[in-house]
């Protein structure tokens, strides 16, 4: 029962072959991960299995988050499982990443769920926050007992959040926040809300807790994309809250930007998860669905259109990675998170376009994920930075000219 | 009470299968995972660890030296340390040399219930549990549905044709387990990094008191001949037309015992 590996590399040798590498992972990446990064992708790939895909096309036809979920997600240890201490798992970068492309192999409203919760809440707190704040919030947070949502954008501040109109104005120890905050994940059922405003010196954060006077959310309906997320607005009218909650140790755009890089960073990932669902789904069905006789994998025009989804996916796969690894030595410029984020949105939505093809007319249902997938992927492309702007960030690092503005 | 939950590292039910020349199932690390039937066994010591305060947890694994990734995995669900048997002497082991040397290991870490699953995915057997039991001389309660530990008895309901059967025995015993005991758990982020500091030690065949001549290969009674793939394709029956195309559904369901 025991096989050792030299043994074996032997009889390989003197076949003179290598045996042909699993069709979803080509390039063999696996090889290049540690055990203990695939144990947390095997033990989130099996949770979606069990607990995500046997529910998650009704909560989008219904346009539902399923927050039943939640205390399932935090048991496993996934708020904020990238942050140290305060009931934080403590995992690495490619850890978190994994994580996120098993979430959002299940649905990218999902994996945004997580995201929102770990990269753009509780990081901020844990980074910028008092040591009260980060006692008080993150192990609620980790533990889901309070879920957080990140208000950044404004109805007329997306791309652009230094035009925000938001503002926060000190009145002794309170700030009073007026204005409001768009397409803000989470929003309509989170406990608190970081809040990004305009001081009068420079923008800051502020934690804002659900039933604060002068804060009202609603939620947005009526989604073609994104369904099983619960994106909402905002509303802050002479709202005070105390100035205890601000965030003291940031000040600037570099805050909330510095937060979105976190979640940029779990969405190169986890939009290959999205990418992989749709290629599994169009290769097997290849295989199967016969028309002029035969499947329809045999016909080269849907073998080129394999070839493209397998050789992308590869691309996107190792981008990400080596982007984790960066980022595990504290090496990651955020010029190579625009490129990782912007090239593997940008595939993911070709694949499951691509993809969506294959299947034909089946492709078009809830039967299968690929046309939830595609919707979804057109709210991830543009979220966190659309297309455009990625493509400015990574012109202007190379050029050192500014085409913003 | 202290608890060994003995598990197995097998190959993923889905990876594809391959045989050495002397027909030995070829082992990838890549593949490897643990047994999914002892997942119930694993459930089931940490439940006991749980409703019995003071308990202590170790996954004994029989296997090759790159089985203590597989040990970990367990760890990482929650227990208190690993024990990895593995010598090259062992390679070839059939079930009674498997459960020659568990025994040996049980009597060396000390145990009061020993729990496994009820079969290994790979082989598919089902007989090392009794064998060991017949080593150790301590009694066997076998596919467990459930499982109480009360003072120094162990009491388990088997699942029997109509109903079920209680059996007990007095600690230390041994319990195998089947499926519908539990719902194992998914080990935890937490959990994971907890694994890696858990104490695992390894064992060789000497450091158990074994002689090499008595497992492994050249010990083995069992021997596999030959093996095939199944074929899964399933055939169904048509009924055409109007001529008792009803009847003979209803007979057919009659005779499977739905209607
Ligand atoms: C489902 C969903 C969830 C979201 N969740 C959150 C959240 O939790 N928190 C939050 O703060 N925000 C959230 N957002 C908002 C998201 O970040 C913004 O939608 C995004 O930044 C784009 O802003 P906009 O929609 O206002 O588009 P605009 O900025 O108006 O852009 C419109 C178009 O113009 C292009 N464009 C803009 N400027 C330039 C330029 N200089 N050069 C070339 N092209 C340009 C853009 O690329 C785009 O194609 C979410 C959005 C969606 C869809």
């Amino acid at each position: 029962m025991v096989d050792t590996a030299p043994e074996r590399a032997t009889r390989h040798a003197a076949h003179g072959a290598v045996a042909m590498p699993s069709a979803t992972d080509l390039y063999n990446i696996d090889s290049l991960l540690t055990d203990d990064e695939r144990m947390v992708r095997d033990t989130v790939k099996k949770f979606v299995a069990g607990q995500v895909l046997p529910i998650i096309g009704e909560h989008f036809e219904a346009g539902t988050f399923p927050r039943e979920l939640i205390p399932a997600i935090a048991e496993l240890g996934l708020l904020g499982m990238h942050l140290e201490g305060y009931g934080c798992a403590g995992l690495n970068a490619v850890c978190y990443g994994l994580a996120c492309q098993e979430l959002e192999f299940g649905d990218s409203g999902l994996r945004s769920f997580v995201s929102v919760q770990g990269s753009l809440a509780m990081f901020p707190i844990y980074a910028y926050g008092s040591e009260e704040q980060k006692q008080h919030w993150l192990p609620k947070m980790a533990a889901g007992e309070v879920i957080g949502c990140f208000g950044l954008t404004e109805p007329d501040a997306g791309s652009n959040p230094s035009g925000m109109q938001t503002t926060a104005r000190k009145d002794g120890d309170t700030y009073i926040l007026n204005g409001t905050k768009m397409w803000i994940t989470n929003g309509g059922f989170a406990d608190i809300a970081v809040v990004w405003a305009k001081a009068e010196d420079g923008i800051r954060g502020f934690i804002v807790e659900r039933g604060t006077p002068g804060f009202t959310t609603s939620d947005v309906h009526h989604k073609l994309s994104l369904r099983a997320s619960v994106t909402s607005e905002l509303h802050f009218a002479d709202c005070r809250v105390p100035a205890a909650n601000m965030l003291p140790n940031v000040r600037g755009l570099r805050g909330p930007l510095s937060c979105l890089d976190e979640a940029r960073y779990g969405i190169a990932w986890g939009v290959n998860g999205a990418a992989r669902a749709c290629y599994e789904s169009a290769l097997d069905y290849s295989k199967t669905r016969v028309q002029f006789d035969r499947p329809i994998g045999g016909f080269q025009l849907t073998q080129r259109k394999l070839a493209d989804i397998a050789t992308e996916l590869i691309k996107a796969q190792l981008l990400a990675l080596q982007l984790g690894r960066l980022k595990d030595q504290g090496l990651a410029h955020p010029v190579q998170v625009s490129v990782a984020k912007r090239n593997n949105c940008r595939q993911a939505l070709n694949t499951a376009r691509e993809a969506r093809s294959i299947l034909g007319a089946n492709g078009i249902t809830l039967e299968y994920p690929i046309s939830r997938h595609m919707n979804n992927l057109e709210s991830v492309f543009t979220y966190e930075g659309t297309d455009d702007i990625h493509t400015l960030i990574i012109g202007q690092a190379i050029t050192g000219l500014n085409a913003f503005a | 009470m202290n608890i060994v939950v003995c598990m197995k590292e097998t190959p993923s039910t889905t990876a594809e299968k391959s045989f050495t020349a002397d027909m030995r199932l070829e082992r990838r690390k890549e593949d490897a995972i643990p047994n999914p039937f002892d997942e119930y066994a694993i459930e089931e010591g940490l439940r006991q660890q749980e409703k019995n305060p003071g308990s202590t947890v170790t996954m004994l694994c029989m296997g090759p030296a790159t089985a203590t990734d597989t040990i970990r995995k367990a760890l990482a669900m929650g227990g208190d340390r690993g024990v990895l048997v593995t010598d090259p002497a062992l390679a070839g082991s059939d079930a009674i040399s498997t459960a020659r040397v568990l025994a040996a290991a049980l009597t060396k870490i000390g145990y009061d219930l020993v729990i496994f699953g009820n079969a290994a995915a790979d082989a598919y057997g089902g007989v090392v549990p009794s064998a060991v039991a017949e080593f150790l001389g301590k009694p066997l309660l076998s596919y467990a549905s459930q499982l109480g530990i009360a003072g120094d008895k162990a009491t388990i309901q088997r699942q029997a044709e109509i109903g079920y059967n209680v059996v007990e025995a007095p600690l230390p015993a041994l319990v195998s387990v089947v499926k519908s005991i539990n719902e194992p758990r998914y080990p935890s982020m937490k959990g994971i990094m907890a694994s890696k500091k858990k104490p695992l030690d390894t064992f060789s065949l000497a450091d158990l008191g074994l002689d090499a001549a008595t497992v492994g290969g050249a010990a083995a009674r069992e021997k596999a001949l030959g093996a095939e793939k199944v074929s899964t394709q399933r055939k169904g029956e048509i009924y055409v037309g109007n001529d008792g195309a009803a009847d003979r559904v209803v007979a057919f369901l009659v005779e499977q015992k739905v209607l």
